[in-house]
């Protein structure tokens, strides 16, 4: 069920450092990196099936083949460490375990896609896990690793410079983020009609995830087979999944692609701590419709698998909701984060999160009806798709589902 | 309230920092966060500092320091506590340490006691799931908490 890729140095103590990780086989895809071209590197990863961790799932050999050839501008990659999607906490876990695999990850996508600068965004509450891959930076720095050589010996820049956020959800949508970067309101950009890269300054850019790119010298190394060697054949590899909630043992387990949710919750999660029982798992974060106990026997962790039962895997984040906690309860807790965490660029969203926030009050203080429900329902309709980027289809996606799938459980809030 | 400038510490490490980037305009953050080190909030008069160093107006400062919720505003205690209030830490007993807070040092979330020593605040998911419930003090995680761990912790901030 295990299967140690990214993970596999987490468990070595102070693999942090760069003594301990250089004799743990950090930056030995390095060398077999400068043996092949930028453009074998990117087939070698288009043929690994590798797809972004942060949530969204797009395929990042794809990605990196977007970047314009021969543009004579500079080209940037952008490391996504936002890491706000209620439910996850995986990326930090590489910040403060083997921050060095992902310095190894970036040199290896520069030079894919021919970027000599690196920026590591990465959300401001992560003070710790920030100073933790400073600290590693600086000695990756000052053993030549990165720099004007790679390894003192490679004719190849690379600079990598951690950039703190200020903490706001939005800026983990990779718009957002280079907006924040470029020193401005975290506000999604317009997304082009054709698929092209991000720009940032008006420069061509790559944002990837950080367990994206801390899985790339994996395959850079050992080639893409051994990477589809795990998981599914649409879903190959293997992927940092997160627990929370009352199981005996949450936290964060790197599983290949195709395990059985409720085998993952009962083996390695433990199983729910006594006297709770499982009423409901919100399996990737939580922008991912809620499944059911009986949904949960069935879900099986890929990407197909989840949308064939009508939610997503999202970032693998599984938050585990037991049968004493009332879903009206979850709905408002998760309703005030959006509506918090809503930029405020587009009424859509500014004012339905808002709206339905007011709703689930009146619920909860006695005062609802079951025209209430079909009003959430229509403003989670009237928000869908029609805004910049993809927060408020994520609304209407938990909310709707909650609302849907608990139906009995705001009647009886009515009834009390 | 006199007029704000970086120490000569952070002046250097303002310019150090300038240096990693291809446009001056991506040191608004770096440069915020500096000033809030410096200070422990943003006044008017340092977002005004921050404008000229950039080149910007005082109110293309103003509103990304009101944009980012970790930026304060205004003065805050000597210990700021910020309790995640985000569905798991919900689910494994956040209000709990809420409600302690406010028996015991008597603020609610967004309130400094009135000695100016704590500072209260909810903030959304931390990203520290798996040990939920947890708060933050002064920027530093506490995970996997009870009453009586926060209670110890508070009793240790002298």
């Amino acid at each position: 069920m295990v299967v140690k890729i990214v993970s596999k140095n987490f468990d070595i103590p102070n693999a942090h450092t760069l003594k301990v990780a250089l004799e743990n086989g950090r930056y030995s895809s390095i060398d077999k990196l400068f043996t092949m071209t930028p453009d074998e590197v990117t087939e070698e990863v288009c043929k690994s099936g590798l797809r972004g961790k942060g949530g969204g799932g797009a395929h990042c050999g794809p990605k990196w083949q977007l970047m314009p050839k021969g543009d004579p501008r500079p080209a940037y990659l952008i490391v996504n460490g936002d890491e706000s999607e209620p439910g996850t906490f995986k990326d930090r876990q590489i910040f403060q375990y083997d921050p060095h695999l992902l310095i190894e990850g970036i040199i290896c996508a520069c030079y894919a896609i021919n970027a000599h600068d690196a920026y590591i965004y990465i959300r401001g509450e992560y003070k710790f896990f920030i100073d933790r891959l400073n600290e590693a930076i600086n000695e990756a720095y000052a053993a030549k690793i990165i720099g004007d050589k790679v390894m003192d010996k490679y004719d190849y820049r690379v600079n990598v410079t951690v950039h703190r956020g200020g903490g706001a959800y939005i800026c983990g949508e990779k718009s957002a983020l280079i907006e924040s970067l470029e020193g401005k309101r975290g506000h999604p950009r317009l997304k082009p009609h054709g698929k092209e890269c991000e720009w940032f300054f008006d420069n061509p850019a790559t944002v990837n995830n950080v367990e994206t790119i801390a899985t790339v010298p994996f395959i850079v190394e050992n080639g893409y087979e051994a990477y589809t060697a795990h998981g599914t054949k649409s879903s190959p590899g293997t992927m940092l999944f997160a627990m929370s909630g009352p199981v005996k043992n949450p936290g964060v387990y790197e599983l290949a692609f195709g395990n059985k949710m409720i085998d993952v919750i009962n083996t390695l999660g433990g199983g729910m701590i006594e006297g709770k029982t499982l009423k409901a798992v919100i399996p990737g974060g939580s922008s991912c419709p809620i499944l059911t106990a009986d949904e949960v026997e069935k879900a099986v962790l890929d990407y197909e698998s989840m949308w064939d039962i009508g939610s997503t895997l999202g970032t693998g984040g599984m938050m585990i909701i037991p049968q004493d906690v009332s879903m009206v309860d979850v709905a408002k807790n998760l309703i005030e984060f959006y509506h918090h965490e809503s930029c405020g660029q587009c009424t859509p969203c500014r004012e339905g999160t808002g709206w339905i926030d007011k709703i689930l009050k009146k619920i909860l203080e006695g005062d609802g009806n079951e025209e209430d429900l079909s009003t959430i329902l229509d403003v989670c309709e009237t928000m869908n798709g029609k805004t910049v980027c993809v927060f408020a289809p994520a609304v209407k996606d938990i909310i709707k589902s909650i609302v849907e799938k608990f139906k009995d459980e705001f009647i009886a809030e009515f009834n009390k | 309230m006199g007029k704000f400038t970086f120490t000569p510490e952070n002046e250097a490490k303002y310019q150090e920092i300038l240096k990693k980037y291809p446009n001056s305009d991506s040191m608004m953050l770096p440069a915020l966060w500096l000033v809030q080190e410096q200070e422990s909030w943003i006044s008017p008069d340092a977002m005004i500092y921050v404008a000229e160093k950039l080149g910007k107006s005082a109110i293309q400062v103003y509103e990304v320091a009101t944009f980012y919720t970790m930026f304060n505003l205004k003065p805050i205690g000597t210990y700021h506590i910020e309790i995640c209030k985000t569905l798991s830490c919900m689910i494994m007993g956040a209000n709990e340490l809420k409600k302690f807070i406010k028996a015991t040092i008597g603020i609610e979330p967004g309130q400094t006691s009135s000695d100016g020593k704590f500072h209260l605040s909810e903030v959304e998911c931390m990203g520290a799931c798996g040990g939920a419930p947890m708060f933050a003090l002064n920027g530093v995680y506490h995970e996997k908490q009870s009453v009586d761990l926060l209670k110890k912790t508070l009793e240790e901030c002298q």
